[in-house]
């Protein structure tokens, strides 16, 4: 009969200190590569409409008339990363991830 | 006397929203009843309406832990519908990123089980433990679980040297963590004592029943569709875990001795994976049906695509593990006590979500 | 994709009942709305083969559950009646067509009926057609 298998978990983890951060003051570096947001460089876009195509949950609207314009739904993308291979002139990027900060726009 | 008692849809120990009705007889079960929809999305008839290259970003959604494996069977169907062959690189990725899924989906739902029967220590340090995985994915992928990396005709993402040095590293970690907590898991006296004898299904009532996946191993069914070799499983070598006794504790060891069964599966893919290019490019839409499965952390999926040569599926089915584990469950819940409930319904590891789609 | 046997609505208990005997395991169930037939397959596995059963049957049909054989089929069939609108004649549980759906869910939300679908290739048709 094996009671109190746990102890040495527990012994090492009262002297080992917590594993979780304290979140808003201590911030973990992102990965690289990570998949935060979307963004886009203004002025190479060409508004083919080719992401707005491929993406898979309608996040994007590409218009050429009368007015040029590329629109961006952030709460409906699901950062597959679609657009960013289909796009012809390499303008849409994922980058970091959302921070509170981007709400504004 | 006998009454009904309502098990959830909101109960402590259970992750997803699912009903039983309980007809209890003075503590004991005498019959099970589920009641499900409470997150059915119509999840088939969306993927109908959409591009088929865009399904797979929509099918890795159906579920929240075991995605990449949803995408990656969708595309093997796909796959098989146009005559796509894999590059080798992408067939040895796909079964890194599937391997990894599996410890991570096994890590929580033995955190769960040990949180339904009154372990909260136990449950914190496997989260502990599976958060690394998580940390191993997201560097890999960039997304913790909906990785993303599962495309028609290959993968989308590379693992270079240093993200590898990184996956080892982690691997390193939860093998020594696992070590420690599969004997708290598996020998401790109080652990066993909720588990043991409880929730038995014999191996015939399972084959009959259709249980799928650890439910229908720790039945000692050797089941495990791992082993007809889609992607590189069939240059693997593994086994199938199998244990006999049926019972909450075998299902338990079965997940405890896939884990480090997973562990060096990743290892062993990572090693000898071959350079090649990522994805074969393809042209054209898909035209036939196919029926194709692989094996899912809780067991076998099953996709049924039909496809009539436009760029839009005619229809698309999804069985998911859990759905075959209900008829298993209700009988495993027949003669039980009321407090084995949450212990038997945790220890078939359902996801709700992803059965009814 | 195979399909190795095709099923009639008079012998369909019976070739049904013989899969379990010859050690085959019930897997699942699949409907295909082809327009004026539904296309109803049963799967079936055995040493990581399957095996598929077809019945093919005209919209309104009642068809008999093989709940009584297979008790995994039961789940299922109870989805189909929901989702199609198929009734199944002798089912175990009978949900009443309330087991995935809500009340006032749309009824038979995945078949083609106009009005509650229309498919997109047909659609594209119809537009085409009015230019």
């Amino acid at each position: 009969m094996k009671l109190f298998t746990m102890m040495k978990e527990i012994a090492r983890n009262t002297v080992c200190g917590p594993v979780t951060r304290n979140y808003p003051a201590v911030k973990r570096a992102p990965f690289p590569g990570e998949r935060g947001k979307l963004v886009m460089e203004e002025g190479k876009c060409i508004f083919c409409g080719i992401c707005a195509k491929k993406c898979p949950s309608h996040a994007l609207t590409v218009t050429r008339k009368p007015e040029q314009s590329w629109k961006f739904e952030r709460f409906r993308c699901i950062l597959c990363g679609s657009c960013v291979e289909a796009c012809p002139k390499k303008c849409l990027h994922l980058v970091s991830r959302l921070e509170p900060e981007d709400k504004k726009d | 006397m006998s009454m009904l008692i309502p098990f959830g849809p909101q109960h402590p120990v259970l992750p997803e929203p699912l009903q039983l009705r309980l007809e209890i007889n003075d503590e004991q079960v005498v019959s099970a009843m589920p009641v499900v929809g409470y997150v059915h999305r119509g999840l088939e008839k969306l993927a109908e309406q959409k591009d088929f290259q865009q399904d797979t970003y929509l099918i890795e959604r159906v579920c929240g832990i075991c995605s990449f494996i949803h995408s990656l069977t969708y595309c093997m169907g796909i796959e098989e519908l146009m005559n796509i062959e894999v590059p080798p690189r992408a067939k040895y990725l796909r079964v890194v990123w599937s391997e990894l899924h599996r410890m991570h989906s096994h890590l929580l739902a033995l955190g769960l089980l040990a949180d339904a029967f009154g372990f909260e220590n136990l449950f914190m340090s496997l989260w502990k433990t599976r958060e690394r995985i998580m940390d191993a994915m997201e560097y890999t992928t960039g997304g913790r679980v909906m990785l993303g990396s599962c495309c028609i005709g290959g993968v989308r993402k590379d693992i270079n040297p240093e993200q590898k040095k990184f996956v080892f590293d982690q691997l390193a970690l939860v093998e020594k963590e696992l070590k420690s907590l599969s004997h708290v898991l598996l020998d401790d006296y109080s652990v066993k004592q909720r588990l043991v004898g409880v929730g038995v299904i014999d191996r015939k009532k399972a084959y009959e029943s259709g249980a799928v996946g650890p439910t229908a191993r720790g039945s000692g069914l050797e089941m495990d569709h791992r082993m007809t070799g889609y992607c590189a499983y069939g240059e693997l070598a593994f086994q199938p875990v199998v244990e006999q006794d049926g019972d909450c504790y075998a299902r338990t060891k079965v997940r405890v001795r896939e884990l480090s069964q997973s562990l060096e599966l990743v290892r062993a893919a990572l090693d000898h994976m071959p350079d090649s290019e990522l994805k074969t490019p393809f042209k054209g839409n898909p035209n036939g049906e196919v029926a194709m499965r692989a094996e899912q952390p809780r067991g076998e999926v099953l996709y049924y695509l039909k496809a009539n040569g436009t760029d839009k599926l005619e229809r698309l089915r999804v069985r998911t593990p859990t759905f075959a584990n209900v008829a298993p469950l209700l009988s495993m819940l027949v003669g039980c006590s009321l407090a084995d409930v949450a212990v038997i319904i945790l220890s078939v590891d359902p996801c709700v979500s992803c059965t009814e789609r | 994709m195979t399909i190795n046997e095709e099923l009639t609505l008079d012998n369909i208990l019976e070739k049904i009942a013989s899969m379990p005997l010859r050690g085959y395991r019930f897997v699942t169930m699949t409907t295909v709305d082809c327009g004026d037939t539904f296309d109803i397959y049963y799967h079936f596995d055995r040493k990581y083969k399957l095996n598929n059963l077809r019945l093919k049957v005209a919209h309104g049909t009642k068809v008999p559950s093989i709940s009584g054989i297979c008790s995994a089929a039961l789940i299922v069939e109870n989805e189909i009646q929901d989702l199609f609108g198929i009734t199944f004649t002798g089912l175990a549980i009978d949900y009443q067509q309330h087991f995935l759906l809500a009340d006032g869910a749309p009824e038979k939300p995945f078949c083609r009926v106009p009005g509650v679908y229309v498919s997109a290739v047909e659609q594209k048709k119809a537009d085409g057609g009015a230019k």
